[in-house]
C-alpha cells in the first residue's frame, strides 16, 4: 500500500510531491485476430513501450523528458494523464491513486490534469468552430450557463492571444501556431493543475516555437500550474525544465536537475544525446560521440542494461546480464548505470 | 476595446455571433453547387422527377388503372401517333406516359429507402467496428466479405425467390447486401479518424465513447457516407428495374420500369417504344444520380480543396 506523505498528521499537498508514478508499466498488446488464431499458431507481440518507471513531479516545477522518438516518452505522457490504461504500477495524483479511476473520480482527475497535443493539425476536430472546440472542456467543468461560456471562450483566447472575434473560424483558418494556442485554450479551459505537454513545439516554425513556450511558461507563473514537457529538443528542454528525466527504450536512464543533467551528465546515453546538442560558439562545442547502431525494439528489449548494446563505455558481462537500478548518486542526480 | 477578466461589451456580441447550423450548412452548398453545371443539372433533374413521381396522379393524362383495349399498341406522336397517347399504348391498351409517371414512384422509392435503411445499418455497424476493433470488427468484417462474394444481382434474386415478391421483401432483399459497401467505407473511415489527435483530446476531456464517434467522428466522414449514399442511388433503382424485369419485384399491379421493359420484350420489333421509353426514362434518372453523386464528390472532398496548410 502506498503511504500519503503526511506532514504534522496533515497531508502535505504545497511542498509534498505532486505526482509519484510508481513501477509504471505500459505493455501495447497486438493480439492476432481470431481468424488468425484459428488458422495460425501466431503469438501475440508485446511492445514495451514504458517499462518500470517510477518517478516524482513537484507541485510547480517543469518536468522534461527527453529520449529519442520511440523511446516511450509520449507513452508516458499519455498514461499519466489517463489516455492509455496502465498495465501495471501506480499512478498517485496528490495523494490519491487515481490509476484505476473511473467514472466520476476520472472525470475529476480529467480536470485536473490535461495535455497539449504535439500535432495542432490533427488534434482540432476540422469541423468544429474554436467555440464548439472550447465550449466541451467548459460544459465538462461545468460551465453551464452559454452567456458565462461565452465570456470564459472570449477570456481564454484572449488570454492564449488569439482575437476573441475568431471564435465561430474553423482550425484551417488559423496557422500552425494559433492552432497550437487554440490546443492550449482548449487544456486551460479545463482550469487544470498539471498538464502534459506533449511536444507541443516541435512540429512549429522555430520564430513561433519560441512564442509558444513563453507562452507556455506565463501560463505556469499566472496560474500555478505544473508540467510534464515531453520534447526531443535538447535545448527547449533546457530552457523550460526544472528537472529533467531522460528514457531510453522504456526506461528513465537518468533524472536530476537541469544543471546537473547539461553539466554534469553521468549516464553515457545522456552524454552521447548532449553532444548532439548544435552551437555557434566553437568553444562550448562538444566532442560529438556517435553511437552505433540503432535502437532495440521494445518488443524484444536486451537483457541487462538496455543500453549495452550501443553502450561505449560498458564493463563487460555485468552490462549486458544485470540490469541497473535507477540509484541516487548525488543529491537528486538519479542514475541507471553500473558505472556508479 | 478591451477585456477585463474577460467581461467583454455586450455590443460586441453581435459581432462575434455567428451561427453555423443546417440550414446555413446547406445553402453554401446549395451555393458550390450552384457552380458545377454538371451537379446542378443532375440535381435539378432529380428534384424533376421526384416532383413527377409525388404529383403523378394530377399529371398523368389518365387512370393508372385505365386500360382501353381497342387503343393497342399504338405509336408515340413522333412514330404517327395521337396526342390522346403522346408515348403511344403498350399490348393492352395502356397509356404508356401515364404507366412511366406512376413507374417513378416505386423506383425513386426503392432507391432512397434502400439507401437510407442500409447506409444506417453500414454507418452504425461500420463506427463500432472500426472504433472498437476487436473481435466485433472482426466477426462483421468476414460476415461483409462473405456477402461480398456473391454477385448482388443473383444474391437479391435468390432472396426475393425465397420470400416472394412484395414492396417491404424487394427493400429487404436489396439492402441485405448494400449496407457492406457502407461497412467497409464508413469503418475505413473511422479507422484513420480514431488515431487523430483530436479523438484523444475528447477523450481527455472525458466525453464518453459514443459522443466521440457521434459528435467527434461522424461529422468529419459525413460527406463520404453523403457521396456514397448518392452513387449507390442510381444502382439501386436499377437493381430494382432488374428485379421488377424478371418478375421478382413488386407485384404486377404496380407499374415499375422494370416490369414495363420486360411487357416490351416480345414487341421489340413491331413497337419498340414499350421497352424503349421506360428504359430512357430510367437512364436519364441514373445519369442525373450519378452526375450529381460525383459533383458533389468534387465540392466536398476535401482533399481537392486547399485546406489551409495541410
Amino acid at each position: 500500500m502506498y503511504k500519503v506523505p503526511l506532514k504534522d498528521g496533515v497531508l502535505d499537498m504545497e511542498n509534498g510531491t505532486f505526482i509519484q508514478i510508481k513501477n509504471l508499466k505500459k505493455y501495447f498488446i497486438e493480439e492476432p485476430d481470431l481468424l488468425m488464431k484459428l488458422v495460425t499458431k501466431k503469438k501475440k507481440r508485446v511492445v514495451k513501450a514504458v517499462d518500470d518507471i517510477s518517478l516524482d513531479i513537484n507541485k510547480g516545477e517543469t518536468l522534461g523528458l527527453v529520449g529519442e522518438s520511440g523511446c516511450g516518452k509520449t507513452t508516458l505522457g499519455r498514461t499519466i494523464v489517463r489516455l492509455y490504461e496502465p498495465t501495471e504500477g501506480k499512478i498517485i495524483f496528490k495523494g490519491e491513486d487515481i490509476t484505476e479511476a473511473r467514472g466520476e473520480k476520472l472525470k475529476e482527475y480529467r480536470k485536473k490534469a490535461q495535455i497539449i497535443f504535439q500535432n495542432p493539425y490533427s488534434s482540432l476536430n476540422p469541423r468544429k468552430t474554436v467555440r464548439q472546440i472550447l465550449s466541451v472542456p467548459l460544459i465538462a467543468s461545468g460551465v453551464k450557463d452559454p452567456h458565462e461560456r461565452e465570456e470564459r471562450i472570449m477570456y481564454l483566447l484572449n488570454r492564449v492571444g488569439l482575437n476573441y472575434r475568431q471564435m465561430d473560424s474553423y482550425p484551417h483558418e488559423f496557422s500552425g501556431g494559433q492552432r497550437q494556442r487554440i490546443g492550449i485554450a482548449r487544456a486551460l479551459a479545463m482550469s487544470p493543475e498539471f498538464i502534459v505537454a506533449d511536444e507541443p513545439v516541435s512540429a512549429l516554425d522555430v520564430s513561433i516555437q519560441a512564442q509558444i513556450i513563453n507562452l507556455l511558461e506565463e501560463l505556469k507563473e499566472e496560474l500555478n500550474l505544473t508540467y510534464l514537457f515531453i520534447a526531443h529538443d535538447l535545448s527547449v528542454v533546457y530552457h523550460v525544465s526544472d528537472r529533467v528525466a531522460v528514457m531510453y527504450l522504456g526506461k528513465i536512464v537518468e533524472m536530476g536537475k537541469t544543471e546537473d543533467i547539461f553539466f554534469n551528465p553521468l549516464h553515457p546515453y545522456t552524454k552521447a544525446l548532449l553532444s548532439a546538442i548544435p552551437s555557434i560558439d566553437k568553444s562550448k562545442r562538444r566532442e560529438r560521440i556517435i553511437l552505433e547502431g540503432t535502437v532495440p525494439s521494445p518488443v524484444n528489449p536486451p537483457k541487462g542494461c538496455r543500453f549495452s548494446t550501443r553502450c561505449f563505455v560498458k564493463k563487460g558481462k555485468m552490462c549486458e546480464e544485470e540490469e541497473p537500478e535507477l540509484k541516487e548518486v548525488e543529491k537528486g542526480h538519479f542514475v541507471a548505470c553500473h558505472l556508479y | 476595446m478591451t477585456i477585463k477578466n474577460g467581461i467583454v461589451p455586450a455590443k460586441y456580441y453581435e459581432v462575434s455571433y455567428k451561427k453555423s447550423n443546417l440550414i446555413t450548412n446547406l445553402l453554401s452548398l446549395l451555393g458550390k453547387i450552384k457552380k458545377h453545371p454538371t451537379a446542378l443539372i443532375g440535381m435539378l433533374t432529380i428534384i424533376a422527377y421526384i416532383l413527377m413521381a409525388v404529383f403523378a396522379p394530377f399529371i398523368s393524362p389518365y387512370s393508372v388503372k385505365y386500360s382501353d383495349l381497342s387503343a393497342r399498341l399504338l405509336p408515340p406522336v413522333w412514330s404517327g401517333g395521337t396526342w390522346a397517347h403522346p408515348l403511344g399504348t403498350d399490348q393492352v391498351g395502356r397509356d404508356l406516359l401515364t404507366q412511366i409517371i406512376y413507374g417513378s414512384r416505386i423506383s425513386i422509392l426503392v432507391g432512397f429507402l434502400t439507401v437510407l435503411i442500409s447506409a444506417s445499418i453500414g454507418t452504425f455497424l461500420g463506427a463500432i467496428a472500426g472504433y472498437y476493433r476487436g473481435t466485433v470488427d472482426t466477426v462483421i468484417s468476414r460476415f461483409a466479405d462473405f456477402l461480398l462474394s456473391f454477385p448482388f444481382l443473383i444474391f437479391a434474386v435468390g432472396v426475393m425467390a425465397v420470400l416472394g415478391p412484395g414492396f417491404w421483401n424487394l427493400i429487404l432483399a436489396l439492402t441485405f447486401k448494400s449496407w457492406v459497401e457502407f461497412f467497409r467505407l464508413v469503418r475505413g473511415e473511422v479507422l484513420e479518424e480514431k488515431n487523430k489527435e483530436y479523438v484523444e483530446a475528447a477523450q481527455a476531456l472525458g466525453r464518453s465513447n459514443g459522443a466521440i464517434i457521434v459528435s467527434e467522428i461522424l461529422p468529419n466522414i459525413f460527406q463520404s457516407i453523403f457521396v456514397l449514399a448518392t452513387l449507390r442511388m442510381g444502382y439501386m433503382i436499377i437493381m430494382e428495374a432488374s428485379l421488377s424485369y424478371l418478375g421478382l419485384g413488386v407485384p404486377p399491379d404496380i407499374p415499375t420500369w422494370g416490369s414495363l421493359i420486360n411487357s416490351g420484350r416480345n414487341h421489340i420489333f413491331d413497337a419498340y417504344w414499350i421497352s424503349t421509353l421506360p428504359g430512357i426514362a430510367l437512364v436519364i434518372l441514373v445519369l442525373s444520380i450519378n452526375l450529381f453523386g460525383e459533383g458533389l464528390r468534387d465540392i466536398l472532398d476535401p482533399r481537392l480543396k486547399v485546406e489551409g496548410s495541410e
